[in-house]
């Protein structure tokens, strides 16, 4: 037990896919408007990454290393429509929200980064922890730019107000600057900067 | 005339105001790990439009006459009734794989030359997200063919241009002092920020005559059809698009 908490640990702090492996930002940045998106977002990814990380592992000594690349594609992307299928006939709204984004899980740097670098190398077990701590990573990193996002953009938390109406009478105003691309980019930075000098993701 | 304004315009916004990476952060991967310097930048940027303008029209061409619903209606009019659109993300990213293959293989024939230059950027190029981006992008928005080839050559221009600015950028930042956390991603996320700002005010250039981008759905800037000109008022719409 206690090897497994550590290898999550190592995998969701210190070479966390975001901040330290470079893994995975287009998606980071685009659905991070407000926490529920961020939310479905990394479960999302959650499940197609343990999914495609233990099949991958399970197959690693049949796959030809020629064509392993498409291999790992078919089933990542197989994945990927269940899960799309899912999402579009329990939560339409959400899945709409999304947009192609879901899609985009296929080439979402993480999936494959992981599977190439860990899922071949290592038994199923290992990289479904593998899997998870990655992918927990992913999505404290989604949700914490999504808070930001969305409580000075909209006012918001989970889409309940918390900005007190008389701050508003007071001449508070929603910063619209949070809900468009640049705001997305510099939290990001703004995060690995502070996660960096926490001691977590620890150089280039 | 009218055809080819429209098209000016779907090509200035998808370079400038809808820009592929700042926009919509497609591709950012291969965009952080490649923007170190401006010649290799520079090799992956036209890798980039290449491919793209490949596979933009072949997933068009696949997404109308094979996964749309009723799509398979020229083979057989029993068929007509078949929706195959959920098999719309593998076939997409089969046929960018193949289409990858394909042309780096063609290079390598035809163009040694050329093949040296973009090679080693090939194989990276099946697993950018703006490549299946712009794919998904072309059937979420109902482009027809003409669209289609203009929306792909001009994200991949527009992400070419990012990526080359940003290279520049970075080979300067190399001299800068900077804290140690800063250093490297950091500070390419928070300059990435800067330059999609920069990109934003493109939006004044908006030649398209339908709907104003998504975003700013309040906003619309309205442009007089006849002459030309665009009308920067920007107005308060009640409940018409």
């Amino acid at each position: 037990m206690g090897s497994i908490s550590k290898q999550i640990k190592e995998a969701s702090w210190q070479s966390n896919p975001i901040a330290y492996q470079v893994l995975g930002i287009c998606s980071a940045l685009a659905v991070t408007v407000d926490i529920k998106n961020a939310l479905i977002m990394s479960g999302a990814v959650l499940v197609v990454l343990s999914g495609s990380n233990m099949t991958i592992s399970l197959l690693r000594n049949l796959i030809p290393h020629r064509i392993r690349i498409i291999v790992q594609l078919a089933i990542v992307s197989t994945l990927v429509i269940l899960v799309d299928q899912i999402l579009s006939a329990f939560m339409y709204q959400q899945a709409k929200g999304l947009s192609v984004f879901i899609g985009l899980i296929i080439t979402n740097c993480i999936i494959l980064g992981r599977a190439e670098a860990f899922a071949m190398a290592n038994g199923p077990l290992a990289s479904l922890w593998d899997a998870i701590g990655n992918a927990l990573g992913y999505g404290w990193v989604l949700v914490v730019i999504g808070f930001v996002r969305e409580l000075f953009g909209s006012g918001t938390v989970f889409g309940f107000t918390v900005i007190p109406e008389f701050a508003y009478r007071a001449g508070y105003v929603n910063n619209g600057l949070m809900v468009l691309a640049p705001a997305a980019f510099i939290i990001l930075g703004l995060i690995i900067w502070v996660s960096k000098e926490l001691g977590g993701a620890s150089g280039e | 005339m009218d055809v080819l304004n429209e098209l000016l315009g779907l090509a200035t916004t998808s370079i400038f105001i809808e820009n592929i990476l700042l926009a919509s952060f497609l591709g950012m991967c291969s965009f952080l790990a490649v923007s170190k310097r401006v010649d290799t930048a520079m090799g992956l940027g036209i890798a980039v439009i290449f491919v793209l303008v490949i596979t933009g029209p072949a997933n068009w061409i696949v997404n109308q006459f094979l996964l749309e619903p009723g799509a398979l209606a020229w083979v057989s009019p029993e068929l007509a009734s078949v929706d195959l659109s959920f098999l719309r993300f593998i076939c997409f990213i089969a046929t960018i794989a193949a289409m990858v293959q394909f042309v780096e293989m063609a290079l390598e024939k035809f163009s040694p030359a050329l093949y040296t230059a973009l090679g080693i950027f090939l194989p990276l190029i099946a697993v950018n997200c703006a490549i299946l981006g712009v794919s998904l992008f072309m059937v979420e928005r109902e482009y027809n063919f003409t669209e289609t080839v203009v929306y792909s050559a001009s994200s991949g221009v527009g992400w070419w241009l990012a990526i080359i600015a940003m290279a520049a950028i970075r080979e300067k930042l190399t001299y800068s002092d900077m804290p140690k956390g800063l250093e490297g991603l950091g500070i390419t996320m928070i300059t990435t920020g800067l330059m999609a700002m920069g990109f934003m005010c493109f939006a004044g250039i908006n030649l398209k005559k339908e709907k104003a981008p998504e975003r700013q759905e309040q906003v619309v800037l309205e442009q007089v059809g006849e002459t030309e000109k665009i009308n920067l008022h920007a107005r308060v719409v009640g409940g018409e698009k």
